[in-house]
């Protein structure tokens, strides 16, 4: 009989990339992501990571995102009908950033549009949708396929990611702008190519058919190299997007859909994201109760905060420590005050090695929302409570020209 | 021939729910004898060593229901209690495939998504769902169920926090709920998904313990009764007690006689001894006479009133209502010693699915078929089969290297054409190990004893009417203040200081206790203790 284990054939899987992400995971440091191993770090600490993604370039396999085409004659209709931007006005090689929400305007998940054709569309997202796609798309001429599994994606993010796939593609790719996509060829390897990313730096995610993905990894890394290309895992990315602002399923909201009670749940407005919801589109999912929304004050908002360093270096002084700060983003929810009483919570925390701040991204009452607002956020040293300065700030706390630069001819930043 | 010694309270029936009665009554220092006919407690709720080394559950077999403030009250961890994890479902398929639902969120999606990408992410919602559902009903377990019809202060003040508490149901939860209390299982879980599989084997949950097939109306409430259990908190966990489902009975005893409550085994009860409309005592079947203030019954209703009172003890239209109770037994257990695991075509080998459920339902139609064959008296002849292997969990159920397996079978009716006989039994257990064989072939070669249980066995050895395991159906018209019979709901019956206990009281079946403590908490309330 065999004895290894009959549930086997179901055990989480490696992403496309899993033959070389494996042999470069040196800390064995793995992270499940939506059924997926993922490297929370290649190296034995992610510093380096980091690094590479501010400073040259780091690739990081993104794989596990959920992945859908939406194609036919009714595509626009569905992609439109589904998502809180306006999608007629999506042109064939963009790509947006946008949430979508239920039908009372809260949001189910957030992520990247692309049109990739007139009435193609490729949808990113953090959960799974397909069930809710096809809810939607009742009476529609469309074919909506998953392709999660059959797609394998890198996201090659840094100020030497330009130069890096240029050298690899045909040289089109300095005109391509932020948030458009193309379909082009890297030594032969079919792909697409759109300038997006998650560390809000300049950056590329590559898109390509998981029969292609363990070539195209190394063609990526062979050119890279020369440009300091580092593997890089999520625990760096995790940095990055804090400083960049950007909201992480989960961690700073969660899923409309996966909330028991309802204070869990977020309109579009309380996340930030009031810049993606447009109220004159056609109907949508979700329309009627953000207008109605819209038409009322907001009572949350989602800011940044940027802890005090002195009130930090006070707060140790006390136990006769140096301030202790995080290696890492941490993920855990934090009370704000505003003199004794709470106004909002913090859910993500990160050092940002770049701005030299300790920066947060927080949900707060709208009246203590006001950028420059001085509030204070619960820190815990030597295991007490305490409380640290900190001020309401505009995001993205880190957001170089690069990010959405137009380029007329490469160079070496 | 009377006993001297007059008792506070004499339970009848050492049942998980008696036993958890008396330990309550005897913690509120009542002098408490726990009288039961059998040579062991626990009712239904047993393990018994049949065969040298080999231990069976004989009747129930999982853990679920068990509230939490009675594990808590009665401390039963110190007491032997020992709940281990039964984490995963697999529903073997005719076609050498299989369905499995594991702990791991990331692998039961990949094995729905398999059958269905869509039903893998309507699981999910339907899961919410169900949290939500069960959170929202949870309450009312743990409720005496008030009075509609002559309601006292109290029990207005029950309803009104019932009310209050539904009232914060959404408009969905709230639609959901109502279909779940009048639908079939199947008929509800069409509204979610589509593959065949799913539907089946979690409409299964719905049909276990009535006599009512997938495609019935009220099935869908008993999916729900399902999801009730929670185990650390966590909703519709499911789990085995190390040593058997008699350990939950042992260490509720065990918990009894630490606050000084009596047991005594083989000492059937006879009848109930009245006294101008007041329970005084009971006569043992052995004629022996046995006098107490208050005199508590853990058996079903039928057996409660029709049994131990005389007709005349009783209101015309009370026992009206309790003859038109409906009880209906439905199922059968195997429970079988074996040499070696079972080797399934569709998981070949020993696997972490050995460890679970294996449920065989591969389909609605398979369960509604199995139903028709028992509505004209006959036992399926493909039955539903839910099917654990203890021996997996812990090692103590079994010699080392060996194992048991308990298989619950439905649809066995009580009312057999031609009647329960040997010969029937025997062909009864044949075709459960034939449907099982179709699923693991080697099951023939490697069974070194088999005990099968027809509804009559659990009559005759279990004291369940007709075989019902959940001491009557759970149909909505007999449940909450309707369970047993509207205006005796309230543990309390038309025979002064006599109450019923057992889980023909809200909220009814399973390994559940509740019914034991409410009633103990309501003697208490009257004796102003």
């Amino acid at each position: 009989m065999n004895r290894t284990g009959a549930g086997a054939p179901t055990a989480v899987k490696g992403t496309p990339f899993h033959e070389r992400t494996q042999a470069l995971c040196q800390g064995k440091n793995w992270r499940r992501w939506s059924g997926f191993v993922s490297a929370s770090s290649y190296d034995l600490t992610h510093e380096h990571e980091y690094h590479a993604i501010r400073s040259a370039a780091g690739l990081i396999d993104i794989s596990p995102l959920y992945k859908y085409r939406i194609c036919g004659s009714d595509a626009e209709t569905l992609a439109d009908r589904v998502v809180t931007r306006d999608i007629t006005k999506l042109a064939v090689g963009q790509v947006c950033y946008t949430p979508w929400c239920d039908s009372d305007g809260k949001v189910r998940d957030d992520g990247t549009l692309h049109r990739l054709a007139d009435s193609d569309f490729r949808l990113t997202s953090a959960e799974p949708t397909l069930l809710w796609l096809h809810e939607n798309a009742e009476g529609l001429k469309v074919e909506i396929k998953e392709e999660t599994e059959q797609v394998g994606a890198l996201a090659l993010q840094g100020p030497r990611s330009l130069n890096i796939l240029n050298e690899i593609t045909d040289g089109a790719l300095a005109e391509l702008r932020y948030f458009h996509v193309i379909q082009t060829q890297i030594e032969g390897i079919s792909v697409h190519i759109s300038r997006t990313g998650y560390t809000g730096d300049l950056g590329y995610e590559i898109w390509v058919d998981a029969s292609d993905a363990v070539p195209l990894w190394d063609t990526i890394f062979r050119n890279g190299v020369k440009h300091g290309l580092a593997p890089a895992g999520l625990l760096a990315l995790d940095i990055a997007r804090v400083e960049a602002g950007l909201l992480l399923i989960d961690v700073d909201y969660m899923p409309a859909h996966r909330a028991v009670i309802e204070s869990r749940k977020s309109s579009p407005f309380e996340l930030g994201l009031g810049w993606t919801v447009s109220l004159d589109k056609r109907n949508y999912v979700g329309r009627t109760a953000l207008r109605e929304e819209q038409s009322r004050p907001t009572e949350w908002e989602f800011r940044g905060l940027e802890i005090d360093w002195l009130s930090l270096e006070d707060a140790y002084a006390e136990v006769d420590l140096p301030p202790q700060i995080p290696g890492m983003t941490l993920r855990e929810s934090v009370p704000v005050y505003a003199e004794e009483e709470q106004v909002g919570y913090a859910t993500s925390r990160s050092w940002s090695p770049t701005v030299k701040k300790y920066l947060a991204l927080a949900h707060l009452q709208a009246k203590y929302a006001k950028i420059g607002t001085e509030l204070k956020i619960e820190i815990t040293v030597e295991h007490q409570r305490r409380t640290a300065i900190a001020r309401v700030a505009k995001t993205p706390f880190f957001n170089p020209a690069r990010k959405r630069a137009t380029f007329d001819v490469v160079r070496t930043p | 021939m009377t006993t001297a010694r007059e008792y506070d309270a004499i339970v009848i029936g050492g049942g998980h729910n008696g036993l958890v009665n008396a330990a309550y009554l005897g913690k509120a220092g009542l002098n408490t004898l726990v009288l039961e006919r059998r040579h062991l407690v626990g009712g239904a709720t047993v393990t018994e060593e049949l065969f040298p080394g080999y231990k069976y559950s004989v009747a129930s077999y999982v853990v679920s229901l068990l509230r939490p403030e009675i594990i808590r009250d009665l401390q039963l961890p110190r007491h032997g209690l020992e709940i281990l994890p039964l984490e995963s479902t697999i529903t073997p398929l005719p076609n050498g495939d299989y369905l499995g639902r594991w702990a791991d969120h990331d692998q039961t999606r990949r094995d729905l998504y398999r059958h269905s990408p869509k039903d893998a992410e309507a699981y999910d919602d339907f899961g919410t769902l169900m949290y939500q559902l069960a959170w929202a009903v949870k309450p009312i377990l743990g409720m005496i169920p008030p009075n509609p019809i002559s309601p006292s202060i109290r029990d207005l003040r029950t309803m009104l926090k019932l009310g209050g508490h539904l009232r914060n149901l959404t408009e969905t939860q709230f639609h959901a709920l109502f279909k779940l209390m009048t639908m079939s299982s199947a008929d509800f879980l069409d509204e979610w998904f589509e593959s065949e599989v799913l539907k089946a084997t979690m409409s299964a949950s719905g049909i276990i313990g009535t006599f009512l097939g997938p495609r019935s109306p009220g099935t869908a409430y008993v999916l729900l009764h399902h999801y009730l259990g929670e185990i650390d908190g966590a909703f519709r966990a499911w789990g085995f007690a190390k040593g058997g489902n008699g350990m939950v009975a042992e260490s509720i005893a065990s918990a009894a006689r630490s606050h000084s409550v009596e047991i005594r085994t083989e000492a059937a009860v006879d009848h109930v001894l009245t006294r101008n409309g007041r329970a005084v005592g009971v006569v043992l079947e052995s004629g022996e006479e046995i006098r107490a203030k208050t005199i508590i019954s853990g058996l079903d209703p039928k057996l409660t009133f029709l049994k131990l009172l005389e007709p005349n003890d009783l209101p015309d239209d009370f026992l009206d209502s309790i003859r038109k109770y409906r009880i209906r037994g439905s199922s059968g257990k195997v429970n079988l010693s074996l040499s070696e695991l079972p080797d399934f075509t569709c998981l070949p080998g020993v696997g972490p699915h050995l460890r679970g459920a294996i449920s065989v339902s591969p389909s609605v139609e398979y369960l509604e078929r199995a139903y028709d064959d028992a509505k004209y008296g006959a036992f399926s002849r493909r039955p539903y089969l839910d099917i654990v292997i203890p021996s997996m969990i812990d090692p103590g159920m079994a010699p080392a290297g060996r194992h048991v397996m308990s298989i619950f079978v439905q649809y066995a009716p009580f009312h057999l054409k031609g009647g329960w006989t040997d010969t029937q039994r025997e062909a009864f257990g044949d075709t459960v190990i034939d449907t099982l064989a179709e699923y693991a072939p080697n099951i023939k070669d490697v069974i070194l004893h088999r005990q099968v249980m027809t509804p009559l066995d659990l009559q005759e050895e279990m004291g369940l009417t007709e075989g019902n395991i959940f001491h009557g159906d759970l149909s909505l018209n007999q449940l909450f203040f309707f369970r047993p019979t509207t205006a005796w709901s309230q543990y309390r019956t038309p025979v002064r200081n006599f109450y019923q206990c057992g889980s023909g009281t809200h909220p009814g079946g399973g390994v559940c206790g509740a019914p034991g403590r409410h009633a103990a908490l309501e003697i208490l309330k009257d004796l102003k203790r």
